[in-house]
């Protein structure tokens, strides 16, 4: 009995709730992603006190003495326009060779760098990088196939072709084409990347966009005098972002690994940067233990590739949960 | 159908303008002086850096650049590499062989794999094998190739000392090539092995290519497993499967006969999306393992702003990809009758 009317109270809802409450409703994998993205977005977010400043940082925040965690204002200033010198992981020696975990470095160091300190600050550079470069995207990709989509014609053609010859290159290349022309550099990347990634948006938006003005209520704003450009800020393009969400999402996971994929190749942040990349290029140097003890620096491979791994993981969940809940065949 | 193949091949010029102009539109972000360092070849031609602007036109209208750059590029120029220490067009030449065999012997298991696993998932949707399935491969998505690789090398070569970290062949294989034991036939050096009788070399190239095949493998099929898993799908909820299996006709036949064949139409379009995501992650691969194809050294040029280098491979790469894409355009059209050459 029970049973049945759960059921049917199930049934009884309303069919147009909200495409992420949906897609949690059924999904466990989705839940999961949720999780590990929130988990991430905690420890970016209590980064000074998860790595408390040290060295110049603390000097550049005005920390006192005995003070270990900065206050509000001090808190505040690290996390969202930190000094160049807390986003540098602190040296705890020049010694190349990597140190086990230990009290101070809870999860070890290499080359000299706490790999805590890169980890969690890295955590917060990944969010920042996913941030602004979906933003730059978002908006780039969106204005283009929005007047693409809505004004069609030549421009429709124009900016197409433009599409066209983006897509021409395999993405990475393109990038690496920037990175050479621009030199490497975070801002430099937050731009190579942007360049690269609104194509596939622009495409999708377009099509959205195509399909929506030819409805009605496009039809009567048009008669109701609106001009053009408001029915398509106004009308279109909110209607046409629903499809976006799934890519935002799945993009938010992939662009800071592929910044981190450049910070490999030392085409990224400068050295000693705190960002994931840069620790699994120092971690490359040591694969091989000392004789008779193959997995003697196993934190140095472990830990910044697992923060890598579950940080694309979750992103991915949440990304392919929503994609197939916004797809129609799924319905 | 004539003119539907002349019409598609004659739009591949006009892409590969179309993507040159752009490079060349890029390069402008640059000052020219900057770019005159890439016309030098030694330290005392740094002194003449106006001269070199002067005589390359590389302050004129990017109309003016781009004509000349073309006509150098059609003369088979593509300037010099820094990096290489040779010209863009040697470097490129004799680092492909070594790109290529890699890409061949991911591709083949790539496609194969992919394939099957996304057919499975289909066919037991929803079960067992499609859980499994598609574990594999948001794990694929998810672990990057550069943190893949690392792993991998931790332990098949830093613990286990199974599999050779770098390079395509150990040190007493590369001095038999040099001596000339293994005949120059198609540059793949595991193939030149085996075809000049040297099972010795071939075993030693093979070794090393399997970690970065392997990594560059778990990385691309994902794509596969999906695509297929969803052309699959929709496959065998259509109507002629259904006439079939009203029919009376095996399960067996329907998936092999009439679903699958069915279903891989559209995947000849995703085995061509691999190829352009293996020649991306080869740069990271290459650079991994330390091989010697393009990607690791055109990795090495945009690090050191060796620009003529980068350009050289992202023209190669942008020209891959585009014969590849109409390759599977010409082959939609032979394989599916419902294409017709419009």
């Amino acid at each position: 009995m029970s049973a049945v009317t759960s059921r049917l109270a199930r049934q009884a809802r309303p069919a147009s709730r909200s495409v992420l409450a949906r897609t949690f409703r059924r999904n466990v994998p989705a839940r999961v992603g949720a999780v590990l993205i929130g988990l991430y977005l905690a420890v970016a977010l209590l980064a000074p006190v998860l790595a408390p400043p040290q060295g110049n940082c603390r000097r550049a925040l005005n920390l006192t003495e005995t003070q270990t965690i900065p206050g509000p204002a001090a808190y505040l200033r690290e996390l969202v326009a930190p000094p160049d010198a807390c986003l540098q992981m602190p040296r705890q020696g020049f010694a190349a060779q990597p140190k086990p975990p230990a009290a101070d470095t809870p999860l070890g160091s290499v080359g000299g760098y706490d790999i805590r300190y890169g980890l969690v600050w890295g955590t917060r550079t990944a969010f920042f990088l996913g941030l602004t470069i979906v933003a730059l995207t978002v908006t780039l990709g969106g204005l283009i196939g929005l007047a693409a989509g809505f004004f069609g014609g030549l421009l429709d053609d124009l900016l197409m072709r433009l599409t066209d010859v983006t897509f021409a290159f395999p993405g990475l290349i393109l990038v690496l084409v920037l990175v050479a022309a621009l030199g490497p550099g975070l801002q430099n990347i937050i731009i190579a990347l942007s360049l690269v990634s609104w194509a596939g948006l622009a495409r999708l938006l377009r099509s959205e966009v195509l399909r929506l003005r030819e409805l009605d209520y496009v039809a009567a704003a048009h008669s109701l005098g609106s001009p053009r450009v408001r029915i398509a800020l106004r009308h279109v393009l909110p209607n046409a972002l629903g499809p976006v969400l799934s890519i935002v999402v799945l993009e938010m996971g992939s662009l800071p690994i592929v910044a981190g994929a450049l910070s490999f190749l030392g085409l990224g942040t400068p050295l000693g940067f705190a960002d994931w990349g840069q620790l699994i290029a120092l971690a490359q140097k040591w694969i091989q233990g000392p004789p008779g003890e193959p997995f003697a620096y196993w934190y140095v491979t472990l830990f910044p590739g697992l923060c890598i791994a579950l940080y694309s993981l979750g992103w991915n969940l949440l990304g392919d949960a929503l994609g197939e809940q916004l797809d129609p065949r799924n319905r | 159908m004539l003119t539907f193949v002349v019409r598609r091949l004659l739009t591949l010029p006009l892409i590969l303008l179309a993507v040159t102009f752009l490079i060349v539109l890029v390069m402008q972000l640059i000052p020219p002086e900057q770019r005159a360092v890439a016309f030098t070849t030694n330290l005392q031609q740094l002194g003449r850096v106006q001269e070199i602007i002067k005589t390359n036109h590389l302050d004129g209208s990017v109309f003016e650049q781009y004509g000349l750059w073309l006509r150098q590029a059609l003369s088979g120029n593509l300037g010099f590499s820094r990096t290489s220490g040779q010209p863009v067009v040697a470097t490129l030449l004799s680092r492909f062989p070594a790109t290529l065999e890699l890409t061949l012997f991911t591709l083949v298991p790539l496609v194969w794999l992919g394939v099957w696993m996304g057919g499975q998932a289909a066919i037991h949707r929803n079960r067992l094998p499609d859980a499994v399935i598609r574990v594999i491969a948001v794990l694929g998505y998810s672990v990057p190739s550069f943190v893949l690789g690392v792993w991998l090398l931790v332990i098949f070569y830093g613990a286990l000392n199974w599999l050779p970290g770098t390079g395509n062949l150990g040190n007493d294989s590369a001095i038999l090539l040099m001596t000339g034991s293994v005949r120059h036939v198609t540059g793949l050096v595991t193939i030149d092995a085996l075809l000049s009788g040297q099972l010795n070399i071939f075993w030693d190239g093979l070794k090393h290519l399997i970690l970065p095949a392997f990594t560059l493998l778990v990385v691309g099929m994902p794509v596969l497993i999906k695509g297929t898993r969803a052309s699959m799908i929709e496959a065998l909820h259509s109507d002629y499967v259904r006439t079939a299996r009203a029919k009376g006709i095996t399960e067996q036949v329907v998936i092999h006969k009439h679903a699958r064949r069915n279903a891989l139409l559209p995947v000849a379009t995703l085995i061509s999306l691999s190829v352009s995501g293996l020649l991306q992650g080869a740069v990271l691969a290459e650079t991994l393992y330390g091989y010697p194809g393009v990607g690791a050294w055109a990795a090495q040029a945009a690090a050191a702003g060796d620009l003529p280098g980068v350009l050289g491979f992202a023209l190669m790469a942008a020209t891959i990809v585009a014969v590849i894409n109409l390759l599977t355009d010409l082959a939609y059209t032979l394989i599916d009758p419902r294409v017709r050459f419009g």
